[in-house]
């Protein structure tokens, strides 16, 4: 629902004194840094693996061990960072969070509380509007910090036996924490956000910020007020395994809390879980009152510093062994929002198909190499990848990479209609014909089906002269003229 | 006896431990082995120059200079008890608390305007950054061997955490235990 439509929504039912209220959200998003090793250790980071395997005795709270920094999970910060257009702090600290939970066996999380890596960044990201879903509209988000963090082990909780099974693997993996400022009014925008922040994250390879598979966690601050008026009292939103399920949660809470509000309930300052069967938030029991987490300074870690510049690494360091700003601005590739202007003033495509093209993985690279291989113009060429290619991808659950047809294949076929050799309806239905067999070559298929284009006048005027002779009755001569004139095929019985 | 000391674990210059003889070689527990012992300590004085003062230096704050004295109440012990899973147990234990803060609030004393606060002696040293190599792990075994339960290679904790009992509760169950 856009935001249009939640106000429209609400004026309906409720009475006047709630007409203006309006949702806020605020996003906590935690990205699982891509790396080969942990955040503090050197044990391996991957999904699935047996139980416990992939945990090192740092990682596992053994008395004596230390923490040691991974240089490639800074630098992976830092790249967002600059993605994100934050400051980055030339001198960072880390900090102890206390509290208790078996799938951290520490009893403190090492992160950075006081001074994170980065501050000060802005999301920038787009939803379509209008009843057509076809209007652009661009709105940002700003970025409080990011801050590194341990990620905690997984529970796997067995009610029958009631005990919790606790795998470690995931235990000090380095997390990359977004905190983002309040300013969102629904979930829309909030999936929006979420998704642009996945495409800009993939790009950069610092996550590969898959929901479904726990590589970017968010929950979500939701609370509602009247604009003007001071904050309501929030909640925390969690458990929340996709960006579909993001904007419901977000609606529901939204509405859940208006209409507490309006009943002249209050709203609790609590924790609640999003149930993905019944689309509605719960209270989640475990949490007590109002945690002290009693921060402190991480004692076995000096401050970390990063540097602008190679010149400004002092004597006697490796630049090698540091953290350099420059070297990784370099490195920075060209990211989602540059990528679609570049797309849309390259070829002049509509801005909403450079969204669909950026979206899906590899259709760029398959768009741009049928526009070199053929002869037709890009614009063109796009309605045959949006509509065509993606429809049959969607259809079947099928990756961009796992097309049937290539794009040379693909611009062949285009090349035919568009020389007028076959019409554009044939076209469509030999495309079908070459996904089904995609060993068949384009010129194979039409010639098999005889569905070539007839353009011979004489060949033209016989056949209409025999539909016309067999129906005397019901048609008009100049009816005869027009059909010659025409270039439409004939699919001869 | 000199050639015996001669043969002791060698020492580096800047170091200022003392080398001690080997208690067979003081020869018979008599009165002056230990003489011979600070001879040999005043003699090699580049080796030994102690930095701790032989007399205390220090004079306790005046009382009216500290701040006024903390008192922890019982909400805040059981407060602190259920963070830290401390026990505190009994008022003894919330005296030495108390005087502990009295002690620390000597600190208030010192004059710190304009001093940066510092969290680590080792704030001018590089953090040293690892290489993302895959160095550790796969040690399974070993550490499921470091607890009491476990169930197909996974530990096993309780279903969520289990609430710290109220005071009244943890008195009369500890009544029982062995402490």
């Amino acid at each position: 629902k856009s935001p249009e439509t939640f106000l429209f929504f609400i004026m309906i039912p409720y009475t006047g004194e709630f007409l203006s209220m309006v949702g806020v959200v605020g996003l906590e998003v935690h990205a699982q840094i891509q790396s080969t090793s942990k955040l503090f250790s050197g044990s391996h980071v991957r999904f699935l693996a047996p139980p416990n395997s992939l945990v090192s005795h740092f990682d596992a709270s053994l008395p004596g061990t230390l923490p040691v920094l991974n240089r490639r999970c800074v630098e992976a910060a830092v790249l967002t960072g600059l993605a994100l257009n934050c400051t980055i702090n030339r001198k960072s600290l880390f900090d102890r969070k206390h509290y208790f939970y078996a799938d951290m066996p520490a009893g403190y999380q090492i992160t950075q509380q006081r001074v994170p890596i980065a501050v000060n960044g802005m999301l920038v990201y787009s939803h379509f509007e209008g009843r057509r879903r076809n209007q652009v509209v661009t709105k940002s988000v700003k970025i409080k910090q990011i801050q590194l963090e341990q990620d905690s082990g997984k529970s796997l909780h067995d009610d029958e036996q009631s005990q919790t099974l606790i795998d470690l693997n995931r235990a000090g993996v380095g997390l990359m924490e977004l905190v983002m400022e309040p300013e969102m009014c629904c979930g829309e925008e909030a999936a929006a956000a979420v998704r642009e922040l996945q495409l800009i994250l993939q790009a950069l390879g610092t996550c590969q910020a898959n929901m479904a598979e726990g590589q970017l966690r968010v929950d979500a601050n939701v609370s509602v007020h009247r604009p003007g008026e001071p904050l309501g009292v929030r909640t925390e939103v969690k458990n929340i395994n996709s960006v579909r399920h993001l904007a419901k949660a977000i609606d529901y809470e939204i509405q859940r809390q208006m209409e507490v509000l309006q009943s002249a309930g209050k709203v609790l300052n609590e924790t609640r879980a999003f149930d993905s069967k019944s689309g509605n938030t719960i209270p989640m029991r475990d949490k007590e009152g109002l945690q002290d987490y009693r921060f402190m300074p991480e004692p076995n870690l000096p401050p970390l510093f990063v540097y602008e510049s190679k010149a400004s690494v002092p004597a006697g360091v490796d630049p090698a062994q540091v953290v350099v700003i420059d070297r990784l601005s370099a490195q920075l590739p060209e990211l989602p929002s540059v990528k679609r202007t570049r797309l849309v003033e390259t070829y002049g495509i509509l801005q909403e198909h450079s969204f669909t093209l950026v979206n899906e993985d590899g259709l760029m690279d398959y768009f741009e190499n049928v526009v070199q291989t053929t002869k037709a113009e890009p614009r063109k060429v796009i309605g045959w990848v949006i509509k065509e290619l993606m429809g049959n991808l969607n259809s079947q659950n099928l990756k961009v990479s796992q097309s049937p047809i290539s794009p040379c294949a693909l611009a062949e076929l285009i090349n035919l209609a568009e020389s007028g050799h076959i019409s554009s309806s044939t076209a469509k239905q030999v495309f079908q014909e070459m996904w089904k067999a995609p060993e068949k070559t384009v010129g194979q298929i039409v010639k098999e089906q005889d569905l070539w284009m007839i353009n011979d006048k004489e060949e033209l005027q016989k056949i209409c002269r025999r539909i016309v002779d067999s129906h005397p009755e019901e048609v008009n001569p100049n009816c005869i003229k027009a059909l010659i004139l025409a270039s439409e095929t004939f699919i001869t019985q | 006896f000199a050639r015996a000391s001669r043969a002791l674990r060698p020492t580096h210059p800047r170091c200022g431990v003392l080398t001690l003889p080997a208690l067979s070689d003081i020869g018979s527990a008599s009165g002056t082995s230990w003489s011979r012992w600070t001879y040999k300590r005043e003699s090699s004085n580049s080796a030994w120059n102690s930095k701790v003062p032989q007399i205390p230096t220090w004079e306790p704050v005046a009382e009216n200079q500290l701040p006024p004295p903390t008192r922890v109440s019982p909400d805040l012990v059981d407060k602190l008890e259920r963070l830290a899973l401390v026990d505190f147990g009994s008022k003894e234990g919330v005296d030495c608390l108390e005087k502990a803060i009295r002690f620390a609030d000597q600190l208030h004393d010192i004059n710190t305007d304009g001093v940066e606060p510092m969290d680590s002696v080792l704030e001018d040293r590089e953090l040293y950054l690892r290489d993302d190599m895959i160095t550790e792990g796969e040690c399974a075994e070993d550490l499921l061997q470091l607890a009491k339960h476990t169930v197909e290679e996974y530990f096993v904790a309780p279903p969520g955490n289990i609430p710290l009992p109220k005071r009244e509760e943890r008195s009369s169950m500890l009544k029982h235990s062995e402490f």
